[in-house]
């Protein structure tokens, strides 16, 4: 086993060798432009580009004329609100989101709201997720989008989409979904999720960083977007720009290995993600875990160690690569904003610790990881004059802090 | 983002951990921060009362490594000081011995904050006591 181990696997994923092996001739001896319409440098470019818009049509049942290649989700995210906030502004004005959604997508509301939209951010349950009657609540006749996320990056809960979309539908708006954390690792179907659009990174999926797609229902409805970016006029009139050949090449083989792979590997991964919350649980006390443990991504864990501060427990642990959302591992000095939504309190947001699994962590190293943050925990509780209190039987929600 | 060296040895060995018992007339004892900020800081003296120097300090720290660090090197710069050395004791003294960089420099002001908190507590307990101990 190899220290340091990584699992910080939301935020970004290495590249699968054999994704690389399929990107490399791509650099050097078939560099054509794919736009290149009177050589063979720029068919072979093409047809390389068409084989990978297949493999990513396929991977969430989507026809290949549907998918927009982009630099990534967050361009998705920001071609698909702001492309229908623009198309469809004589429609409405009203786009529905919900508070944990990704910066991407938040950012992305914030300034349409000052453009003139009106954006309502539907809060969560405690286990993460939507209450449908509160989005059933907030549509209105001027609501042109719906847009909730399919996992969420943090927590990893999975949201209905599937009931969503029903709801949008029912409105005549139109159903975005920032599926980045969820293609690849749950089946994700555009016409059983009933899905307009679709946000799809590669990187997140053993792919390279720097690439990604949006889907683009074309029938039933037929989902017409403003294009964000001028110029050559490439997908369609969508997105202009000479495409990343070696990088959209890189999203398609991985597509179609995680279309292969995926009832295995997340068998797999769900095994080690249940061992590695069991040991947490029974080992230690007042462990919580947060966000619903049954709608969830197979390999996410997100588990709040009460009376211990999330970056103090990152330091103890510094053999392994996870992330926190207390407040001093985020540059804003905020507790994560996602756990805030969920209501638990931000003292538990300060001790969380975000574990993200890949197809290349063993069960060795979940072992590993498992018998080092109970080992850490236990000597920060030591030190944690929060958990001696709450030994003796404080309620520490009725003392008066000093707060500074 | 790195720590310093003296971060990490205190973090990896803290000194004077523990808590000290809180009714004892000689034990000044002061709690600073919340946990919704983040961070608290359990800080204890003990005074010898013919002396009048700190005999003992005790910390505990629900915070992150610069919070834990900066309450012990408190602890270690408060023994053998009398009460009003104890006072003298800055915020930036720590933040230049730890090497903290600015976006740490709260913790060691809860640090000091946790120093005044625990001498006012002591000497508030003499205080009170005073008219009783003269006829000791």
């Amino acid at each position: 086993m190899k220290l340091p181990i990584y699992m910080d696997n939301h935020a970004t994923t290495p590249v699968d060798p054999r994704v690389f092996k399929a990107m490399t001739p791509y650099f050097t001896d078939t560099f054509g432009n794919a736009a290149s319409r009177n050589h063979s440098f720029g068919w072979v470019a093409e047809d390389a580009v068409e084989k990978a818009r297949k493999q990513v049509a396929d991977l969430i049942g989507a026809n290949n004329k549907e998918i927009v290649f982009t630099s990534g989700a967050t361009e998705s995210n920001n071609l698909a609100l702001k492309g229908v906030a623009e198309m469809y502004a004589e429609k409405g004005n009203h786009i529905i989101t919900a508070a944990t959604e990704h910066k991407a997508i938040l950012d992305t509301c914030k300034r349409l709201e000052k453009e003139g939209l009106k954006v309502t951010y539907l809060p969560v349950e405690t286990n993460g997720l939507v209450d449908l009657d509160k989005l059933r609540a907030a549509m209105t006749d001027k609501t042109i989008l719906v847009s909730i996320m399919y996992a969420n990056n943090e927590i990893g809960v999975l949201q209905p989409v599937a009931e969503i979309s029903k709801i949008a539908k029912e409105r005549g708006a139109l159903f975005h979904t920032d599926a980045t954390q969820a293609v690849g690792k749950v089946p994700v179907d555009v016409i059983k999720d009933g899905i307009d659009l679709a946000s799809i990174s590669a990187h997140k999926m053993y792919g390279p960083k720097g690439v990604g797609a949006l889907y683009v229902r074309r029938r039933n409805p037929r989902v017409q977007l403003t294009a964000q970016m001028d110029g050559g006029g490439h997908e369609r009139g969508m997105r202009s720009g000479t495409l990343n050949v070696t990088g959209i090449v890189g999203l398609g083989e991985a597509c179609a290995i995680a279309q292969r792979d995926m009832p295995e590997e997340s068998k797999r991964l769900s095994y080690l993600r249940d061992k590695l919350k069991n040991k947490l649980m029974t080992e230690l006390d007042e462990v919580y875990i947060n966000g619903t443990i049954e709608h969830r991504l197979p390999h996410n864990l997100n588990i709040s160690f009460a009376y211990v501060e999330g970056e103090s427990l990152l330091m103890g642990i510094n053999d392994i690569a996870v992330s926190s959302g207390s407040a001093c591992t985020s540059a804003t000095l905020e507790p994560s904003y996602v756990l805030k939504a969920l209501g638990a309190g931000d003292d538990l947001a300060h001790s969380s610790i975000r574990f993200g699994l890949s197809r290349f962590n063993t069960e060795e190293e979940v072992d590993y990881v498992g018998n080092k943050v109970v080992e850490v925990v236990q000597k920060l509780r030591e030190l944690s004059p929060l958990y001696e209190m709450a030994k003796e039987g404080i309620d520490l929600s009725k003392v008066q802090w000093a707060a500074h | 983002m790195a720590y310093s060296n003296k971060v990490l040895d205190h973090y990896n060995n803290p000194r004077n951990v523990g808590s000290l018992d809180k009714k004892d007339p000689h034990v000044g004892t002061g709690m600073v921060g919340a946990p919704e900020c983040g961070d608290v800081m359990k800080l204890q003296v003990k005074v010898d009362p013919v002396t009048g120097i700190i005999e003992e300090a005790k910390f505990k720290t629900f915070g992150c490594g610069s919070a834990i660090a900066s309450s012990s090197l408190a602890t270690e710069w408060l023994k053998g000081k009398t009460v009003d050395q104890a006072l003298e004791i800055k915020n930036t003294d720590i933040v230049n011995e730890l090497a903290l960089p600015p976006v740490k420099i709260h913790c060691s002001v809860l640090a000091e904050d946790a120093i005044k908190a625990a001498i006012t507590d002591y000497k508030t307990k003499q205080g009170e006591k005073k008219p009783e101990s003269v006829t000791a």
